[in-house]
């Protein structure tokens, strides 16, 4: 066969025509997909925030979310109110869940605006939860996790997830055993606030000790408990006006 | 064998012992480092390498004779990112939670060393069919010994086994944590499975010394 595959000309023509290809067919592929995708990802919001709530199909040392198919009527039952919190300003809105955390902090940057942050009233058997949605760093991308609170602001249960830390070691901050330390932790010691840190060296290895504020970190995990840590502290701040509002 | 010659079985054998894409090749190392702490991560990160490493070996091959040799590295490069993100895409869509799963990943396929390895030593000179088995040769090999990884690491680390406390529970101290067995955190850490690696080339050698170079 000719070798003409060296000139000039056909590697342009050929690095040009293979990126027209690969554009286009990505790009279709994307565009047709992408309410698909976004539906699939408020479902998982959504699910989300029942988990953190302790509205799931866990069993023992499983975790399981509500099924799909039940999430949209499961979540008008137990999600009593949604609200958004501006300033002084508290709004209810139903879709405040949808709202896009990432875009929020990096609106918030321009000193003139004031965040919104969304809220969510739940209420299971009677009891009321008040679910924080938070965002945050880890080691390589993004991580991000719902708190659920009662009224007295002592942690009921948590959903931690991430974009992309390392397997088997900071990605198991989304597994029950981590997950599942949080629940019964206070956030306040009297009035002031001391968040809950993921520590390493905790003398209390089996969490007894829930006005410690502390939980056991994953080992191998540093940058990912630490990011965690400081996700909580910075996050749950801004909620602390309104929710000590709560606090009777 | 009826389905393969012996010349085609060779190409599936071969990278599961004699000449293994990790401890002969020394391709993928860094994510036999980075994803070995737990079994399962292992194993789906080796499934996910077996799917592309077996579909992209075939459209490198039969796009061998059109790639313009100076820009066949990048033109590689597409080909992999391309089949990552449509099935990154297409999970998203369709089998949402094991996209999640496997999410974190994707970047890693994408740079894996033994994908780029296999199709610039192997693909670009082998037809299709040949090609696939060498791909999907070179990520069973591969898969070998991830899996042999990260069931020690798993085990002596965390001792558990996909998750389940197959030595006891640490804290209670119960299993083998009642006569005072520890897990070695180190284990965990990616130092450790390096020395795996060292310690499965070392016993691979010794069992078969044709294998050791000389110099």
């Amino acid at each position: 066969m000719a070798k003409n595959t060296d000139s000039n000309t056909y590697t342009v023509l050929f690095a040009t025509g293979m990126v027209l290809v690969v554009g286009t067919l990505l790009a279709f592929l994307a565009s047709s997909l992408k309410e698909k995708i976004a539906e699939n990802k408020r479902i998982e919001k959504q699910q989300n925030i029942l988990y953190a709530m302790g509205v799931n199909e866990n069993e023992e040392g499983s975790l399981a979310f509500v099924a799909k198919e039940n999430v949209e009527s499961e979540f008008s039952k137990y999600i009593t109110k949604q609200v958004v919190i501006e300033g002084e300003k508290v709004t209810e809105n139903n879709e405040a869940y949808l709202i896009d955390l990432k875009k929020e902090a990096a609106s918030a940057k321009v000193a003139s605006y004031t965040r919104k942050l969304p809220l969510f009233v739940g209420n299971k058997e009677g009891k009321e939860f008040y679910i924080v949605p938070m965002r945050g760093k880890g080691l390589w991308d993004a991580i991000w996790g719902y708190v659920a609170l009662d009224n007295q602001l002592v942690v009921q249960g948590v959903y931690f997830d991430h974009a992309g830390e390392t397997p088997g070691l900071g990605s198991n901050i989304k597994e029950r055993y981590f997950m599942d330390d949080f629940i019964g932790e206070h956030i306040l010691d009297g009035d002031t606030f001391k968040g809950i840190t993921a520590a390493k060296g905790n003398s209390d290895p089996k969490n007894v000790d829930k006005t410690d504020f502390e939980v056991d970190a994953i080992a191998g995990a540093t940058i990912t408990g630490d990011g965690l840590s400081a996700m909580l502290k910075k996050d749950l701040k801004m909620y602390l006006p309104y929710l000590k509002t709560l606090k009777k | 064998m009826g389905l393969l010659s012996k010349k085609d079985a060779k190409l599936i054998t071969d990278p599961l012992a004699d000449n293994n894409p990790i401890t002969l090749q020394v391709l993928g190392i860094c994510s036999a480092l980075a994803i070995t702490a737990e079994l399962k991560a292992s194993i789906v990160m080796s499934v996910a390498v077996l799917f592309v490493l077996g579909l992209g070996n075939v459209v490198i091959s039969l796009m061998r004779n059109i790639i313009p040799s100076k820009i066949r590295i990048i033109v590689q490069l597409i080909v992999v990112a391309t089949l990552v993100i449509i099935v990154d895409l297409v999970l998203k869509a369709f089998a949402y939670e094991l996209s999640k799963t496997l999410s974190v990943f994707v970047g890693l396929i994408i740079t894996n060393c033994i994908i780029m390895g296999r199709f610039e030593a192997f693909a670009l000179a082998n037809g299709p069919w040949k090609s696939f088995l060498d791909g999907i040769g070179n990520s069973l090999g591969y898969a070998v010994i991830l899996i042999i990884i990260g069931f020690f690491r798993e085990l002596l680390g965390s001792g558990t086994l996909l998750g389940f406390k197959v030595l006891g529970d640490p804290i209670e101290k119960t299993g083998v944590y009642a006569f005072g067995y520890e897990n070695n955190g180190f284990m965990l850490l990616a130092p450790m499975a390096l020395i795996t690696v060292g310690i499965i080339i070392w016993v691979q050698r010794y069992k078969n010394q044709d294998l050791i170079e000389e110099n």
